[in-house]
């Protein structure tokens, strides 16, 4: 393992069943200490991203390292340091829960065994630890998945939704912990749908859009491209609306229940209110507001599949967030 | 988890090449699964009762069975005729269904539970999971095919005594050689069963899918009974894995007929090295990506 390399570093990986081409010449740049969000709808190619990250399944094309190794190339080795799941984690229902870490504390070697009691102290699995995993509701096998994951002591941790089917409590404390592991150094690659647990724990994040990815960056840089949004409230919204889509400088203006929602840089919107005056408008309320992840996604994502449903108002609040997309 | 932020274990320790498992450490976790679950102890239970319901009928029948086998005529002079008889009853079905039933699930239950993606993201390369559930299966193997030559000769001796045995040469051989022979045969009897537990590997990887791998595993013995059962087929009948399931018989004669000892040997391995290194090969660049 290189001292410098990168956890995670993929180059024009493609993965093709037959006719379908699920992973289309992805790179991928995830640097140490990043929590870095994977982000996509349904069958964009997420967790086939991940599985060829972690050795599961081999690309077409294009290759993945771990900390620069290859697991292709390096088999079990490429995974020193790493640990995570795909989709849901499975065990073995017929063994207890501590027997389920026993074993894979086994296949980790390097003292894992010593761990277990740690880490089941810390998904807080302890009082259930000899109970069969087969009785395990699906929150406690997420929990014990990230315990089985902590059993390596990772430097790279991929977790592919790892909130999906929590209750809220569940989901909060799973942001907690991985809040937690992130502050210890982890690197954490996060596959997820829940696009407020991404907008609060990922600083870095890419967007897959049918096998592709539409965007890999810092969220902030992110959110700054979306530009400002506006949402304005009028004596005539339906002629604000005309005015304003005539405007020049004025984007993506639409009514909905909250009144005209636009985009523009401040200096149109100077110029579109004394458009609305000259008009006989007057202006009830004007307030700005910044585009959010879920915005800035279905922009992304839409612009890559233009044929895909309108899923989202140009401009929402901060509160509109409980929306998610589909796991890929 | 409401304790998480404060109880998350220590993770600063940097991360090194440590020590790495061998294949010896998943092969007894191999053997610790199998023990967990209750479709070992069918197989199992299945080498125990048979014996056991042979004993019993032929206590109550009171008069020996009317059988090709010399050993059927023998059972009631002594206890060793019976896990001989048992062994030849056995060998062309039964035995091969108990290890078709572990071989052929060895690594498609992991594919349909999804634990094979759990275990593939350790510390231990393919090819030493691989190669724990092969000896794992074949674990089984020995084991159903010893512990119904166990239970055979215990009710045997413990209903008939102790006693010397003829052998398929009309040859009488002492008590202690003749359990030294039935250990024996029993071992050249694992040669062609091997050979099913490698097929049955191969069809678990292949396949994904238990059940159809354990009937498949099942089908191949049938098909290769049926054929040498078609006329005109005789020539195949020595290179025939089911040909190969009395080759011990050689054992019991008298001097020792190795020849079909060693014919089986090589004609079995025909059947196994190629299935063997096949499943291997798929294994080692199958796509995981069910679960």
């Amino acid at each position: 393992m290189a001292a410098d390399a990168p956890p995670v570093r993929a180059r024009g990986l493609v993965k093709r069943y037959k006719e379908v081409l699920a992973v289309d010449h992805i790179d991928l740049n995830v640097d140490a200490g990043d929590v870095y969000g994977f982000l996509g709808p349904n069958g964009a190619g997420k967790t086939t991203t991940l599985r060829m990250a972690l050795g599961l399944i081999m690309p077409t094309a294009g290759s993945v390292e771990l900390f620069g190794r290859d697991p292709m190339r390096a088999g079990a080795r490429a995974l020193e340091g790493v640990a995570g799941f795909v989709e849901a984690p499975r065990f073995y229902p017929y063994l207890t829960a501590r027997k389920n870490l026993e074993l894979l504390a086994a296949l980790d070697g390097d003292g894992a065994r010593g761990r277990i009691d740690e880490v089941l102290e810390t998904v807080e699995l302890t009082p259930r630890g000899g109970h069969r995993v087969g009785g395990f509701s699906h929150g406690m096998r997420q929990r014990l998945g990230i315990a089985a994951a902590l059993l390596r002591r990772p430097r790279l941790l991929i977790l592919d939704e790892p909130a999906t089917g929590l209750d809220p409590a569940g989901m909060r404390d799973m942001r907690l912990l991985i809040q937690r592991l992130a502050g210890e150094g982890i690197t954490i690659l996060l596959s997820s749908h829940q696009l407020p647990e991404v907008q609060e724990l990922c600083d870095r994040v890419a967007i897959v859009d049918s096998g592709r990815v539409v965007y890999e960056g810092a969220l902030a840089d992110l959110r700054r491209q979306g530009g400002a949004g506006y949402r304005l409230r009028s004596t005539d919204d339906a002629q604000a609306l005309r005015i304003a889509r005539e405007q020049p400088g004025v984007d993506g203006a639409l009514i909905d229940e909250q009144g005209l929602g636009f985009q523009a840089e401040e200096r149109h919107v100077g110029e579109l209110t004394l458009a609305l005056a000259g008009a006989g408008i007057g202006v009830l309320a004007l307030t700005p507001e910044l585009a959010t992840l879920e915005d800035l996604f279905f922009r992304l994502t839409d612009e890559a599949e233009p044929n895909r449903s309108d899923a989202s108002s140009p401009v929402s609040t901060d509160s509109d967030l409980g929306a998610t997309v589909g796991a890929g | 988890m409401s304790s998480v932020a404060t109880s998350a274990p220590s993770l600063e320790a940097p991360v090194r090449a440590g020590h790495r498992p061998s294949v010896l450490s998943v092969y007894r976790w191999e053997l610790r699964k199998l023990v967990s679950q209750k479709r070992t102890y069918l197989g199992l239970g299945l080498a125990i009762l048979l014996p056991l319901i042979f004993v019993v009928s032929q206590l109550l029948r009171g008069h020996p069975p009317h059988a090709d086998s010399i050993f059927a005529s023998e059972i009631f002079q002594s206890g060793l005729a019976t896990p001989v008889l048992m062994l030849t009853f056995l060998a062309p079905f039964f035995l091969p269904l108990i290890a078709s039933l572990v071989a052929g699930d060895i690594v498609a239950a992991e594919d349909n539970n999804g634990t094979l993606k759990t275990i593939l993201t350790r510390s231990v390369d393919r090819g030493q999971i691989f190669a724990a559930k092969v000896l794992a299966a074949v674990t089984y193997g020995i084991a159903a095919v010893y512990v119904s030559a166990g239970v055979g000769t215990v009710a045997g001796v413990g209903s008939w005594g102790f006693h010397s045995v003829r052998t398929f040469s009309d040859t009488v051989v002492s008590a202690p050689k003749a359990l030294l022979f039935i250990f024996a045969a029993n071992a050249f009897f694992l040669v062609p069963l091997l050979a099913i537990v490698c097929i049955g590997v191969l069809l678990s990887t292949v396949a994904r899918n238990s059940a159809a791998a354990i009937v498949g595993t099942l089908g191949v013995t049938l098909v290769l009974a049926i054929v040498s059962q078609i006329p005109g087929l005789e020539g195949l009948h020595p290179y025939l894995l089911t040909t190969q399931y009395f080759a011990w018989q050689g054992l019991l004669r008298t001097p020792t007929d190795w020849s079909p000892i060693l014919h089986s040997l090589w004609v079995c391995a025909l059947y196994a090295v190629p299935a063997l290194i096949a499943a291997y090969l798929v294994f080692l660049r199958r796509d995981v990506a069910g679960g």
